[in-house]
């Protein structure tokens, strides 16, 4: 529960079925721990965010805990996104968040709790066929969430429950209104919860102080075009802060951390004909190359249709069937298929 | 919704007791004079207050104009560190150095280092692995700008006993002042202020049966200690604001009745520690005395605050060290003083025992704790 309106309609809706829920905020950064953090109202990890999450537990009779997996939280995930940018890579936390904390030591703790299932108010749906389980995007495609569950290990499938993924996000917010759960008109939270002013670079460097230096940019043929002012501050796919006075518009292309250059193109230079994924994780059993498969490559991108050139246990490599331009290194890339092209088959990070 | 039906967190907060219950009723009713008001109604507050604070003198051995109502320990712990040192700069006095001990209460800790910002030097007194401050070290550290050494009585966390005496007398013959927190050993341990040899000491309500919101402060005859509130003359002209009456009426009497208890809670702690290590936990702190009420035990490989939640899935209430602002569970300081391991301290609950604890209970909860555990 993160004292947001989807977890607290979730416990609602399983309360209502008939389970035993109980309900569980995580404290994973000590931001609410900083004096004048306390009056925040956005975001996870604030004290208002458990404070909510805690009154909801209170309406729907459930107990309620916090528990503190700050520092697993600092270890899969923030050095990890501190530690991407080093590569010049773009990372997704949220992913990692939900592979490495939500659904793996948090699990985890569920189990020593006692507790036979954990349950989120992710928008996506696992059903179960036969005697295995898929996962699928949720019925609201403006609000499915799952692409950041492209990690999640098939083994503890089983285990977890979504209630929100046959809903859609205005759905979820009449069941809270009619439950009274006040969370309903609260503002969705934006940011990434451990950097809540949103200013990454400024993270990053407070832990890597290496990333500011300044390097060469140049373009696709190795010409220096000018100067950046430390990798940190772009990303494949960025147009702004380059400096540069060219005829037609540039963007950075690659990021390349080993000669601490940044390379630029014009927008047509974004466009890839493949990418390949590695450290992939598959959900179901991949289908033979050739097959015609959907992509996301971004948390909010739409899928896009590829071929699969091939795979194999840890990676694959796709063709898109027109020229695409969202590729950042460090990405996730989720691979959907079945029957309704929404099934999740395998996830892996951009290379 | 869930309960609780074993409590063992009596560390933590304890259950009013009856009497206490009793002696308020006319405080929240027709007793609701203000005690600084001249009339009949304010006197008969005056009075309730008076007997009150005689009650809390008797049990800590001072007089009654030595003991001040404050809103709780913390007030209390918060107060003697500043007033001590508003005191000293208000005066231009040249001591500016602080000795506390690593384990105190983290009100006694960040009061001190609050004090940083007004050119105070804090220096930590480390513990051994019992978390029991050496006297010999902590007198070796003792400068001629030494302004006060603050050493707790009990701990709160392990129970050990520090041994407040044999530092405050060389403390005191050096001028230092001392000041210690005893709200754990009241009604635990028997102790007087005359012979801990102490300048200063806190006390809280709730923890013996009082009231959440009050607690105490000892200023021996003769300390000036600055005051915290201002805007009033109550407390002696020492601490602003309207009396909690009903309160310190609670106080008094808990106090009363807070006789140490050391035989029962003594053999309940026997029983108790024999159990857990049948369970293969590790209790702390063994090779020193400690309180009777507070064991603090280790499983290790197991998470203690997973334990202390299926505990009270249960209905039991345990212990399981300080919490943040959001209620998760924060590392122990005391626990990394006496130099365990952080995967040892993650596996840390504290169990503590009252006046009210039964030979029934104990022998229920180590029963369920085993189910817990095998789990």
């Amino acid at each position: 529960m993160s004292g947001g309106v989807d977890s607290a309609v979730a416990a609602a809706l399983l309360v209502e079925a008939g389970a035993e829920v109980i309900g569980i905020t995580l404290k994973l950064w000590r931001g609410e721990d900083q004096a004048g953090a306390a009056h925040r109202l956005d975001g996870c990890c604030t004290l208002s965010a458990v404070e909510d999450a805690r009154r909801a537990a209170r309406k729907l009779g459930i107990p309620h805990y916090v528990l503190n997996l700050q520092a697993d939280f600092e270890h899969a995930v923030v050095d990890d996104f501190v530690a991407e940018y080093g590569r010049g890579r773009t990372p997704n936390p949220c992913v990692r968040c939900n592979q490495h904390i939500k659904f793996a030591a948090l699990l985890e703790r569920a189990g020593e709790m006692g507790c036979a299932r954990l349950a989120t108010g992710h928008y996506a749906r696992i059903e179960q066929r036969g005697d295995r389980y898929v996962v699928r995007r949720g019925v609201d495609q403006a609000k499915d969430q799952s692409y950041v569950l492209g990690l999640l290990q098939p083994q503890h499938l089983a285990r977890i429950s979504l209630p929100l993924g046959g809903l859609t996000k205005s759905e979820t917010r009449s069941l809270a209104a009619a439950r009274g759960l006040e969370l309903a008109a609260k503002p969705e939270s934006q940011e990434l919860c451990f950097v809540e002013d949103g200013d990454y670079a400024r993270f990053v460097l407070e832990q890597r102080p290496d990333l500011n230096q300044a390097g060469d940019i140049v373009d696709q043929a190795g010409h220096a075009l000018g100067r950046h002012t430390g990798l940190v501050h772009f990303t494949v796919g960025q147009r702004k802060g380059l400096g540069i006075a060219a005829a037609e518009p540039l963007f950075v292309t690659r990021v390349d951390a080993a000669a601490n250059q940044l390379v630029v193109g014009p927008r047509q230079a974004l466009s890839c004909t493949e990418l390949t994924a590695a450290a992939v994780s598959w959900l179901q059993e991949p289908p033979a190359a050739g097959a015609t498969l959907w992509a996301q490559t971004r948390a909010h991108a739409r899928p896009v249709a590829v071929t699969l050139v091939n795979c194999a246990t840890e990676t694959f490599r796709v063709a898109f069937a027109e020229p695409y331009d969202g590729v950042s290194p460090g990405q996730l890339c989720v691979l959907y298929g079945g029957d309704e092209s929404d099934e999740i088959i395998g996830a892996g990070t951009i290379t | 919704m869930h309960s609780t039906r074993i409590y063992l967190d009596h560390a933590a907060s304890a259950p009013v007791r009856l009497e206490v219950r009793d002696a308020i009723q006319p405080w929240l009713s027709e007793g609701y004079g203000n005690p600084s008001s001249p009339y009949a109604l304010g006197q008969d507050a005056r009075a309730a207050m008076d007997d009150a604070r005689s009650q809390v003198a008797i049990l800590i051995g001072a007089q009654p104009d030595e003991v001040l109502f404050t809103s709780g320990g913390t007030e209390s712990d918060n107060w003697a560190l500043w007033g001590m040192a508003l005191n000293e700069l208000r005066r231009q006095g040249s001591r500016r150095h602080l000795l506390i001990s690593s384990v105190e209460h983290h009100a006694v800790l960040e009061s001190a280092h609050a004090l940083e910002a007004l050119g105070f030097e804090v220096e930590e007194l480390p513990v051994d692995q019992n978390g029991r401050v050496d006297p010999l070290a902590a007198i070796g550290r003792m400068r001629d700008d030494t302004l006060l050494v603050a050493l707790m009585l009990v701990n709160n966390e392990v129970g050990t006993l520090e041994p407040v005496a044999a530092v405050a007398e060389p403390a005191r013959s050096r001028g230092i002042l001392v000041f210690t927190d005893a709200v754990q050993a009241a009604g635990r341990i028997p102790f007087q202020v005359a012979s801990l040899g102490v300048d200063l000491l806190s006390l809280s309500a709730h923890k013996i049966g009082g009231l959440k919101g009050c607690g105490a402060l000892y200023i021996r005859r003769g300390i000036g200690l600055d005051p915290l509130l201002r805007g009033g003359a109550q407390e002696r002209g020492r601490r602003a604001g309207t009396e909690n009456v009903a309160g310190v009426v609670a106080m008094g009497v808990a106090a009363e009745l807070c006789s140490a208890t050391t035989a029962q809670l003594g053999s309940l702690q026997t029983r108790l520690e024999v159990g857990l290590e049948n369970l293969g936990g590790v209790v702390h702190a063994r090779g020193t005395p400690r309180a009777p009420h507070i064991t603090s035990v280790s499983f290790p490989g197991k998470r203690a605050e997973s334990l202390a939640l299926r505990l009270d899935l249960e209905g039991i209430a345990v212990g399981t060290g300080p919490a943040c602002a959001s209620g998760a569970r924060e590392p122990s300081h005391v626990l990394r003083a006496m130099g365990i391991a952080p995967a040892m301290a993650d596996g840390t609950l504290r169990v503590s025992t009252g006046p009210e604890t039964t030979l029934g209970e104990i022998e229920d909860f180590l029963s369920d704790l085993e189910t817990v555990i095998h789990a």
